[in-house]
């Protein structure tokens, strides 16, 4: 249901502004969502500067730099700091992106950082992906085939191969489905776009021969026809890919095949 | 639903902080234009009714409608009425899969904001 202010446990209180550091000319302004689990206080805002002069371009090295400079209690994930891994994905400057990939050049003034938008906190930066990744498990994300299985392997053509291209790349990092006010509302109910594009992923595969069966799942009211198009998925995907795109090719596969 | 919140966790703050952008914009409008003609539909059906019932009845609301404050409600109307005709257009071209490129739902979306103006113009000019 929407639910337009956050829980009581959920309101912001300004928090802690820390320290300059000394002898920096080119510094910058960071102001970063914090909640610890552990003082039983309401999640803050902390304000931070940072020396560009000696900070590399991308948000999560200046993540990384507060955390080793000036506040190593600062919690975020991160690994592979090339876009490819999707751990580092958040809300910076309003959208939702992967950190390591993100430059701060792009940024205009101060640099707000929030975890992924409407998700259980774990502590600071740390969104809890449970169903997030429970939803992705539930469109059966992996090659289901009922004929009998070849000496070698399940060959497809150059053409059908191509058809997986835009969908496969996904990292799951989860920054399409946190910026969807559709999953905003109905997430417990609605798959998302991320999960969505996945199920389109394995639809369309030409080797796969569950292709009913995955779209009989999702005929429902929510699962599917939540989504109504608004788009912030494609916007904020940071390996640009199209969510929405994939959806709506799902929504006109369930009208084709009544035909 | 999985076991998502065990230790009180906090909700991660969303609308307050996801930037506004023309296409979540022009869909919440949409949504907007869409009830507020349903309010719109009812007053006029108001004003149909009033005209069946009785002449004193039937001028005080005329006159109501007739107003400046009813005349500025109707032109708004007529304004929301086109934007969510337009809206409607835009979602039975995206239901054929066609369009669904971010650059170009974004022209669509630029498309019906400067298209219900315009046909509001030209719809007041003609009555």
């Amino acid at each position: 249901m929407v639910e337009l202010t956050l829980p009581k446990n959920s309101r912001i209180r300004t928090g802690k502004t820390w320290p300059k550091p000394e002898g920096a000319t080119n510094l910058r302004k960071f102001q970063i969502y914090r909640w610890n689990p552990d003082d039983g206080e309401n999640p803050r805002v902390d304000t931070y500067w940072v020396d560009m002069d000696s900070c590399g371009p991308m948000v999560l090295d200046a993540l990384i730099k507060i955390k080793n400079e000036i506040d190593p209690t600062l919690t975020f994930r991160r690994s592979c700091r090339e876009g490819i891994c999707g751990s580092c994905a958040m809300n910076i400057d309003g959208i939702n992106t992967l950190a390591c990939i993100y430059g701060m050049d792009e940024i205009k003034g101060d640099v707000k950082i929030y975890p992924l938008p409407h998700m259980p906190v774990i502590k600071d930066l740390i969104p809890d992906l449970t169903h997030f990744y429970a939803q992705h498990a539930s469109i059966m994300p992996w090659l289901e085939t009922k004929t009998q299985r070849p000496e070698k392997e399940w060959r497809q053509s150059i053409e059908d191969r191509k058809k997986l291209d835009g969908l496969y790349e996904c990292v799951m990092c989860a920054s399409c489905s946190t910026s969807c006010p559709s999953y905003w509302w109905n997430g417990d109910r609605y798959l998302g776009p991320a999960a969505l594009l996945h199920a389109y992923r394995w639809i369309i595969d030409s080797r796969d021969e569950a292709t009913g069966e995955r779209l009989d799942d999702l005929e429902d009211p929510f699962k599917l026809y939540r989504c109504h198009t608004i788009m912030n998925c494609a916007k904020t995907c940071p390996k640009g890919l199209n969510p929405a795109k994939a959806i709506a090719e799902i929504k006109k596969m369930m009208v084709e095949r009544q035909l | 639903m999985a076991d998502v919140n065990r230790g009180n966790r906090p909700l991660s703050p969303h609308l307050t902080i996801y930037r506004p952008q023309l296409n979540s914009i022009t869909s919440i409008f949409v949504r907007i234009t869409g009830n507020g003609l349903i309010v719109g539909a009812i007053a006029v059906v108001w004003w149909l009714m009033a005209a069946a019932s009785g002449a004193a009845y039937f001028d005080m609301i005329d006159g109501l409608v007739t107003s400046v404050l009813g005349d500025i409600v109707m032109a708004l109307s007529v304004l929301a009425l086109w934007y969510h005709a337009l809206g409607g257009v835009r979602h039975l071209i995206w239901d054929t899969g066609r369009a669904l490129d971010v650059e170009t739902s974004d022209k669509l979306g630029w498309g019906m904001i400067i298209g219900s103006v315009v046909l509001t113009a030209l719809t007041l000019i003609a009555i």
